[in-house]
C-alpha cells in the first residue's frame, strides 16, 4: 500500500473504529432513510389504492425519489460529520501535524461518506423492496449514474460546509445537518422541474440533482434514459466540485493564517 | 547542521504581535526548552514550526526543509504531543496508536505499538477505551503516540503535565535514553524548571512574543546570580534584567 492510501485509510479506519464500538452512531446511520422510506411507501401505497395505474407510477417515483435523495443527503451527512467527529474529539491538531495532505483527509472524509452512506442507503432499499414490493434496481445499470451523481453532489456540498467550519468554527456546524434540505424544492426530487415557478425553475436548472431526479423519473414513468439531464448532471457536478474545492483549499489557508486550525473546535 | 533553523519570525492577529522576530536555532541532538510564562508566544511559535499556522514574516527550516513550501516532507519525520490536544477518546488506546502509525507510515506496526507499550509502561491499557484513562495516563498515551514513528524532531508542550513525580520522573528519562539512542532534536516547552533544567541544552526566554534572553541553563543561572531556574524565570516575567538581579 502506498503512503498517501495508508494515511487515507488510517483516518477512515479511525472512523471505522469509532462505529465498531457505537451502536447508537450505527442507528443513526439507518434510522433517517428507514424512517422516510417508511412515511413515503404507506403515502404511496395510499396513492396506488385510490388512484389507479397512474397513481402507482408516479407513487413508485417518488419513492425512487425518497431513495436517491437519501444518497445526496448521507454523502454530504456523511462527510460534514466525520469532519465534526475530529472537532469534537479535539483531535485536528494531531491530525494535521501528521504528513496527512489536505486532499488525503478529502479522500478519507469521502470514503467514509460512501460507507455511511451504503448503511444507510442499503436497509431502507431492503425495506422498499420487503415492504412494498418497490425494487429501486428494476431501473437498472442507470441505477449506478444516478447515485454516483447524487453522491458527488453531496461531497460538493461537504466541502462546501467544511469550508465554512474552517472559516466559522464550529459554529457553523448546524449546516452540516441543514444545508441539504434548503436545496430540495430546488431538486425535484417529488415533482418535474416544470411545475416550479420560472424563477425557481432557472435556480433548478443549476442544480446537478434536479437533473437526476428528471432523469429517474423518464426511466421510471416512460421507460427511457434521459441521456441529456444525465450529462447535464455530470458537467455541473464537475463544476460544483471544481468549486467546491477551490473554496476548501481557499478556506483552509485562510484557516492556517488566521490560527483557526488551533482553536477550531470553540 | 541545525535541525531547527527560525529566522525573524513574526506572527500577528489584526493588531497583535503574537511572536515578534523571534531567531533561533537547535542543533541536531540537542534539547532546546521554549520558556515563557502564559501569552509569551510559546504555543503560536509551535505552531508555526508544526506548520499548523503560516507567520506573517521569517522563515522555518526544519531538518533542511523550508516549512512554508515542503512541510511535509518534515512532518513526516516530526512529531508532537500535547496534553492541550487530545486523541479520540471512544476509541482504544491501541486503535489510536495505529490510526497514527498509518499516518507516519510506520512498518511493523504492532511490533513498534507493543515496544512502546512496553517501553512506556501502557501494556495494560492498550486495549481501554482512551477517554477512560486518567489525565497521567493519557499523557504517557500522548508520548507513545509521539514516538510512534521514531522522530528525528520532537516538539513537547508540557509532556509531564499532569504526571505525578514518580511517572514524570520516568518519562524525563525515557525521554534522555531516546535522545541518546536515536540523536532526536526535542524543542520542550515546559513551565517545570527542574525539567528544563534537566533535560535541555539551551533554553531561550520568551516574553510577550519576543525572546528576552538565551543561553544554556548555566549561563542563565550565573547571569542572573540564581540558584534555579525559577528564580531566573521570575526574574524575566517580573521584569528584572541579568544587572538588577545581580544587585
Amino acid at each position: 500500500m502506498s503512503l498517501s492510501l495508508r494515511r487515507i485509510w488510517g483516518l477512515m479506519f479511525r472512523h471505522i473504529a469509532l462505529y465498531r464500538r457505537s451502536w447508537p452512531r450505527l442507528v443513526e446511520l439507518a434510522y433517517w432513510p428507514i424512517l422516510q422510506m417508511s412515511i413515503w411507501g404507506f403515502t404511496a401505497n395510499f396513492l396506488m389504492q385510490r388512484g389507479g395505474s397512474n397513481a402507482a407510477m408516479i407513487g413508485g417515483a417518488v419513492m425512487g425519489g425518497v431513495l436517491l435523495w437519501e444518497v445526496a443527503l448521507r454523502s454530504q451527512m456523511g462527510m460534514s460529520i466525520s469532519f465534526l467527529e475530529e472537532i469534537w474529539s479535539r483531535n485536528l491538531g494531531h491530525v494535521f501535524v501528521s504528513p496527512l495532505r489536505p486532499w488525503e483527509l478529502v479522500a478519507a472524509l469521502i470514503g467514509m461518506s460512501m460507507l455511511r452512506m451504503l448503511a444507510g442507503v442499503i436497509p431502507a432499499i431492503a425495506l422498499a423492496w420487503v415492504l412494498y414490493a418497490f425494487n429501486l434496481l428494476s431501473t437498472g445499470p442507470v441505477l449506478v449514474l444516478f447515485f454516483a451523481n447524487l453522491m458527488v453532489m453531496g461531497w460538493a456540498v461537504a466541502l462546501g460546509v467544511i469550508s465554512l467550519i474552517l472559516r466559522h468554527g464550529a459554529g457553523a456546524e448546524a449546516l452540516a445537518w441543514s444545508v441539504l434540505f434548503g436545496i430540495t424544492p430546488f431538486s425535484a426530487v417529488f415533482y418535474p422541474v416544470s411545475v416550479l415557478p420560472h424563477v425557481a425553475r432557472e435556480i433548478a436548472f443549476l442544480v446537478p440533482a434536479s437533473h437526476v431526479f428528471e432523469g429517474m423519473r423518464a426511466v421510471m414513468l416512460d421507460g427511457h434514459i434521459a441521456w441529456d439531464e444525465l450529462a447535464l448532471a455530470m458537467v455541473l457536478n464537475l463544476v460544483w466540485l471544481a468549486a467546491a474545492i477551490l473554496i476548501f483549499r481557499r478556506q483552509f489557508q485562510v484557516a492556517r493564517i488566521r490560527g483557526a486550525l488551533i482553536s477550531i473546535g470553540e | 547542521m541545525d535541525a531547527i533553523t527560525v529566522s525573524h519570525l513574526s506572527k500577528r492577529y489584526d493588531e497583535t504581535l503574537a511572536v515578534d522576530d523571534v531567531s533561533f536555532s537547535v542543533a541536531r541532538g540537542s534539547t532546546l526548552g521554549l520558556l515563557g510564562g502564559n501569552g509569551a508566544g510559546k504555543t503560536t511559535t509551535i505552531a508555526m514550526l508544526l506548520g499548523l499556522l503560516v507567520p506573517s514574516s521569517g522563515s522555518i527550516r526544519v531538518l533542511g526543509h523550508d516549512m512554508a513550501r515542503h512541510r511535509f516532507a518534515a512532518l513526516a519525520r516530526m512529531n508532537f504531543s500535547s496534553p492541550y490536544v487530545s486523541l479520540p477518546s471512544r476509541i482504544s488506546v491501541r486503535e489510536n496508536l495505529q490510526v497514527y502509525a498509518h499516518l507516519y507510515g510506520v512498518r511493523h506496526t504492532a511490533q513498534r505499538i507493543a515496544e512502546l507499550a512496553r517501553e512506556l509502561d501502557l501494556t495494560g491499557l492498550l486495549d481501554r477505551l482512551a477517554g477512560e484513562l486518567s489525565a497521567g495516563q493519557k499523557t504517557r498515551v500522548a508520548l507513545a503516540k509521539s514516538l510512534i514513528n521514531r522522530p528525528d524532531v520532537l516538539l513537547l508542550d508540557e509532556p509531564t503535565a499532569s504526571l505525578d513525580p514518580d511517572t514524570g520522573d520516568l518519562v524525563r528519562s525515557w525521554l534522555e535514553r531516546y535522545r541518546a539512542e536515536s540523536g532526536c532534536t526535542i524543542l520542550l516547552a515546559s513551565h517545570n524548571m527542574a525539567e528544563v533544567e534537566r533535560l535541555c541544552s539551551d533554553v531561550v526566554m520568551l516574553k510577550k512574543g519576543r525572546i528576552v534572553d538565551h543561553g544554556t541553563p548555566q549561563d542563565l543561572l550565573d547571569r542572573y546570580g540564581r540558584e534555579d531556574l525559577e528564580d531566573v524565570f521570575l526574574d524575566i516575567a517580573r521584569g528584572r534584567t541579568s544587572l538588577e538581579a545581580h544587585t
